[in-house]
């Protein structure tokens, strides 16, 4: 291998010829002097330069996934620059709000590239442990499911259950443009980063935030489907570098809404083949889990810091299935978890949240007096219980007819209809307050017996149930 | 004087496993340091001229060619005064530390030591000067917190004639406190504290059998599967199913002198919960913050994997050292299952042979390990002292016949299945009543009937019944309806009902419900028979069942679990007595 060195940049290793090339990554010997995970430039004959990290690194074999992908790479001429450093993208507030980059972090806007601000490392850094804030404040989103039974609180990681085509973007585009915690200062940003989405999808998302007039507190990282894979894997981490340099930098609070994750995973599973790795479930690296935390850990709120991270993932479960790796694993490290349901969803509920395997983990922490309301965890988990026995019921008078029901199981039954249509169901613009959904919680509950009621107190009852039998 | 060809180089980095040559300096399971950082690690095999070593930081810009240096000796802890309200991560670094110096984020390299040099501590010596000491004995005792005693010990291996002791009085952890002469006149300088190899289990003179029962003031917990004094738990369930929660509530309520609790893997905040919650939140029995006994060990999701496989043995072994003292330990690891995928993760990189779904042939043999480290045993020292081990298991898809939920079965004595529908339900400890065990049942009997109430037994039995019947008439209600059951049956459902909520139900948030000592334990479950069995008579008498359903009293039976602590059996005799009376008056109002 001919070495030519410091030329097109300082302190940077130049090499000619690749070894083998193979999927997405590239091999080189007669390397010296590069170290573990640092950026690589990879300048193929056409002088286009693609980027590239530092898989494996031996005495003298490095190991080189490129990101843009290795099509049209040819083994004796491409030049390989090893540039000693990590991944890093240059962030400020000026530079990056209001602007749309692509999955590397290049603009697409045909604006300047970010050149003023500060050089950050995009893998970040743990937050120590002693140092995070416990997340508290509540953050409206004027939907009930959410709000009522599953609710967010600021610095959360909460993320959204999908699949192929139910209408988790319209979800996400709702909270973006309802979410109280965009309206009450400048001190607010929305971090837009998309994984491997379709144009329209993209599209789609860049309109909702123009129409409720936040564009310009919104940086978009677009990696799109037809978009290289690999380069997937970048994306998300840019976008969280942003994120926690305007958070704790500069005290703003962040809403990150990362989409598809699945595509994400797809990406990391295909370099993992690509290196020959020991699949663990499905195909999927054994570090899945860690990987996956690397990002989702990126969130929270740090003690005597001003700003704030909450991140809405959302991801399409392969198959519907809840139990498939991604979700899995994606479930054991956010804090909750906002299911959509296929069945609700051919009924024409909107949004067709599905709150039995939601579940919002900060949820006790946020709400109660002085936050929403004091019955408010009592109420949610009378609701739980009630809409849990009245599916039961359902599935049971699909069996024996609706008129054999006991009296009571009939009034479970009406439960279940009308939490349906007047609690789950609201308009995509429809932004109910707090109170408004814990009043129908209330009109729901109390269409039960009050023995039933073992989840609320008699004193709640008497103050917020009894006023409202009368509607 | 080291030559420059002699020195250990860095020859290969994949992610934390990091290969280097020579290796002949090198023994297996050494502590060495990597680069100029001075990156931790520890050589995990050594194979002819090459070892590899698993690196407890994050190795980004690492380069071949970097130096390793050896440290001459097996990874370990320090283990002295100071362990107690500290938190640390998974190789004992101390976190708060790490904070002042560091910042908000956690960085890489040296961080000095992992016990505070400075602090000073006020030792008083309990043996004198020329005597013969042996492995394990206590030489002193110090004040650690408002709760806890440090006794300090002579370290195991070490014995001989005390020619030396300071007398009373302020000590930090440099200062030599005792000077000890071996039989082959070798001198012992002792300090307060000493260092432990993590992988070795200490020694102690006897293993006995558990016999007492370890309160956790959960109620699906102590009656029904009840956990003992240096016993062995696993707590598998899916996500949201309230692993993590259980695990705290058995934190901060479980009746043992010392609590360790490891975060293995999960979630930043939720050791800030930890964090925050335990200074503000008393002992029910000493009225002292709870944080005055808990040591905690974070390794959240985000941090080197490598030292999530180094937590838990971190975690067992400053466990150990206070059972050594003579105090009861109970130790959570949350979850094991992050602890085995990180074994998984270094196995990958070995490109080791893998078993059962990528996992390590020797999983089981080190889960076996692991929990074999647990017991009451008689300490060298001859104080009685025990380890109680709780693993919390995260089955991918909530699938119970994975290989660590499978093998950590075969290794523990409870078994508590945590359930998804529960769980969705909201119906908390998610813990399912049918799929769990105990193998402690037996053991604790004698000490609830002596101590607690002699009906204990049968009040339990009875209960259990009463819920296995329950579940083999659910399958019927699915079919036809709770209406199709006659009124014996439904007496049955009524009563589980009852048992379900207002006894197992148990919820973490109510300041009064979260926690229930074994007396209210007994007499809320007694009252709660007390109705079900008059219920009966009800049901004899030919009156519908829900004319008793409906009575005022259930409302009260309801609400006991949020008003009373248990500590005055009055309110509950009271209760039993309205259950006679309303019943009474119902079958006499039929009757007339």
């Amino acid at each position: 291998m001919e070495t030519v060195t410091g030329h097109a940049m300082k302190g940077a290793l130049e090499y000619i010829g690749l070894d083998r090339i193979s999927g997405p990554l590239v091999v080189i010997s007669g390397v010296k002097g590069v170290g573990f995970g640092e950026l690589v430039e990879i300048v193929p004959s056409d002088g286009q330069s693609r980027q590239g990290r530092i898989l494996s690194i031996s005495e003298d074999v490095a190991v080189v996934e490129v990101f843009e992908g290795t099509s049209g790479l040819a083994q004796p001429t491409t030049r390989v620059r090893f540039l000693g450093r990590p991944f890093e993208i240059i962030v400020s507030r000026e530079e990056v709000l209001g602007r749309i980059f692509d999955g590397l972090g290049q603009p697409l806007d045909g604006g300047p590239v970010p050149l003023r601000g500060e050089r950050r490392n995009i893998n970040g850094l743990p937050i120590n442990p002693v140092a995070r804030a416990y997340p508290q404040d509540f953050i409206q989103t004027g939907i009930s499911a959410i709000d009522g039974m599953n609710t967010l609180v600021r610095g959360q990681k909460l993320p959204i259950f999908s699949g192929s085509g139910l209408p988790h973007n319209d979800l996400a585009a709702q909270i973006v443009r309802q979410a109280r915690l965009l309206t009450e200062d400048e001190g607010f940003a929305v971090i837009f980063g998309a994984m491997g989405v379709r144009h329209d999808e993209a599209e789609t998302f860049r309109r909702s935030f123009e129409e409720s007039g936040v564009l310009k507190k919104v940086a978009m990282f677009l990696n799109l489907a037809d978009d290289p894979t690999v380069e997937r894997l970048i994306t998300p981490r840019i976008a969280l570098t942003v994120a926690e340099y305007l958070a704790f930098e500069e005290g703003m609070h962040i809403l990150v809404i990362l989409t598809d994750m699945t595509n994400y995973c797809e990406a990391l599973r295909e370099v993992a083949t690509s290196k020959g790795e020991v699949p663990s479930r499905k195909g999927y690296p054994g570090y899945l889990y860690s990987d996956l935390a690397s990002i989702y850990e990126r969130a929270g709120r740090i003690i005597d810091r001003q700003g704030s991270i909450t991140q809405i993932a959302i991801l399409t479960m392969p198959d519907d299935d809840i139990t498939h790796p991604i979700p899995d694993l994606t479930g054991y490290i956010t804090e909750g978890q906002i299911v959509l349901d296929r069945s609700l969803a051919q009924r024409g509920i909107y949004p067709p949240i599905n709150v039995l395997p939601s579940l919002s983990r900060l949820m006790s922490d946020g709400i109660g007096e002085g936050r929403t309301r004091k019955d408010h965890g009592n109420l949610a988990s009378q609701l739980y219980a009630a809409y849990a026995r009245a599916r039961q019921v359902q599935r049971l008078a699909s069996i024996i007819g609706e008129e054999d029901l006991s009296a009571t199981d009939k009034l479970y039954h009406t439960f279940a209809r009308e939490f349906h249509e007047r609690f789950l169901q609201q308009g995509a613009d429809e932004n109910r307050t707090i109170t408004r959904t814990l009043e129908l919680g209330w009109e729901l509950v109390m269409l039960l017996p009050e023995q039933e009621l073992t989840r609320v107190k008699p004193e709640e009852i008497d103050q917020y149930g009894k006023k409202r039998t009368s509607i | 004087m080291e030559s420059a060809t002699q020195q250990t180089l860095v020859t290969m980095i994949s992610g934390p496993v990091v290969k280097a040559r020579p290796a002949h300096r090198f023994s297996m399971n050494e502590m060495v340091e990597v680069g100029d950082e001075r990156l931790v690690g520890e050589v995990i095999d050594l194979d002819e001229d090459l070892a590899t070593i698993q690196v407890y930081e994050d190795t980004t810009g690492l380069r071949p060619g970097a130096a390793v240096y050896a440290k001459g000796l097996p990874l370990y802890v320090e283990l002295g005064p100071g362990l107690i309200g500290e938190i640390f991560d998974g190789v004992q670094r101390p976190l708060e530390i790490l904070r002042g110096k560091w910042g908000d984020f956690i960085r890489r390299g040296k961080t000095g030591t992992a016990l505070p040099r400075d602090r000073v501590w006020q030792f008083t010596p309990s043996v004198k000067h020329g005597a013969v000491v042996s492995p394990g004995e206590i030489l002193g005792e110090l004040p650690e917190s408002q709760l806890i005693t440090h006794r300090i010990m002579v370290p195991p291996g070490v014995q001989g004639t005390l020619e030396h002791i300071v007398p009373k009085g302020d000590y930090t952890l440099d200062d030599v406190i005792a000077v000890i002469r071996s039989p082959s006149d070798t001198i012992h300088e002792l300090k307060l504290f000493h260092r432990w190899p993590v992988r070795k289990i200490r020694p102690y003179r006897e293993r006995l059998v558990p016999s007492e029962p370890l309160i956790t003031g959960q109620r699906v917990i102590d009656t029904f599967f009840p956990l003992a004094r240096g016993g062995t738990a696993g707590i598998p369930g899916g996500f949201g199913t309230g692993k993590t929660v259980a695990q705290h509530q058995l934190s901060k309520w479980a009746d043992a002198d010392i609590i360790v609790y490891i975060g293995c893997g999960e979630r930043g905040n939720e050791m800030t919960g930890v964090l925050v919650d335990l200074p503000k939140l008393l002992d029910p029995r000493t009225q002292h913050p709870l944080i005055e006994r808990t040591i905690l060990i974070a390794n959240t999701s985000d941090m080197p994997v490598a030292a999530r496989e180094a937590s838990i043995y971190t975690g067992v072994t400053i466990a150990e050292y206070y059972r050594d003292m003579g105090y009861d330990v109970a130790l959570m690891a949350d979850s094991t299952s992050r602890w085995a995928e990180a074994l998984r993760e270094i196995s990958g990189r070995l490109e080791e042979m893998p078993a059962e779904e990528g996992f390590p042939a020797y999983l089981a043999s080190r889960l076996a390990a692991f929990y074999e480290r647990a017991g009451q045993v008689v300490s060298l020292a001859g104080k009685k002292g025990s380890v109680t081990l709780i693993g919390a298991v995260s089955p991918p898809g909530g699938d119970f016949s994975e290989p660590v939920t499978m093998h950590t079965k075969r290794f523990v004595q409870c078994f508590w299945a945590l359930d998804k529908e529960l769980a969705s339900a909201r119906y908390f400890p998610a813990i399912n009543y049918l799929q769990s065990y105990s193998a402690y049942i037996s053991v604790v009997e004698p000490w609830w009937t002596e101590k607690v109430g002699s009906t204990w037994k049968t009040l339990r039995e009875k209960t259990i019944n009463i819920l296995q019947e329950d579940s083999r008439l659910q399958n019927i209600v699915k079919l036809l309806g709770e209406e199709a059951l006659p009124d014996d049956q439904k007496r049955i459902i009524e009563g589980a009902r009852l048992i379900k909520n207002d006894f197992l139900q148990q919820s973490a948030y109510d300041p009064v419900d979260t926690y229930a000592g074994p007396e209210k334990q007994f007499l809320l479950l007694d009252v709660i028979l007390h109705f079900i069995e008059r219920l009966a008579d009800v049901v004899k008498a030919r009156i519908p069942l829900f004319r008793a359903t409906e009575l005022p009293v259930v409302v009260e039976i309801h609400r006991l679990k949020f008003t009373q602590r248990g500590d005055d059996p009055g309110p509950f005799m009271s209760i039993k007595e309205r259950i006679d009376k309303e019943i009474n008056a119902l079958l006499h109002r039929q009757d007339t």
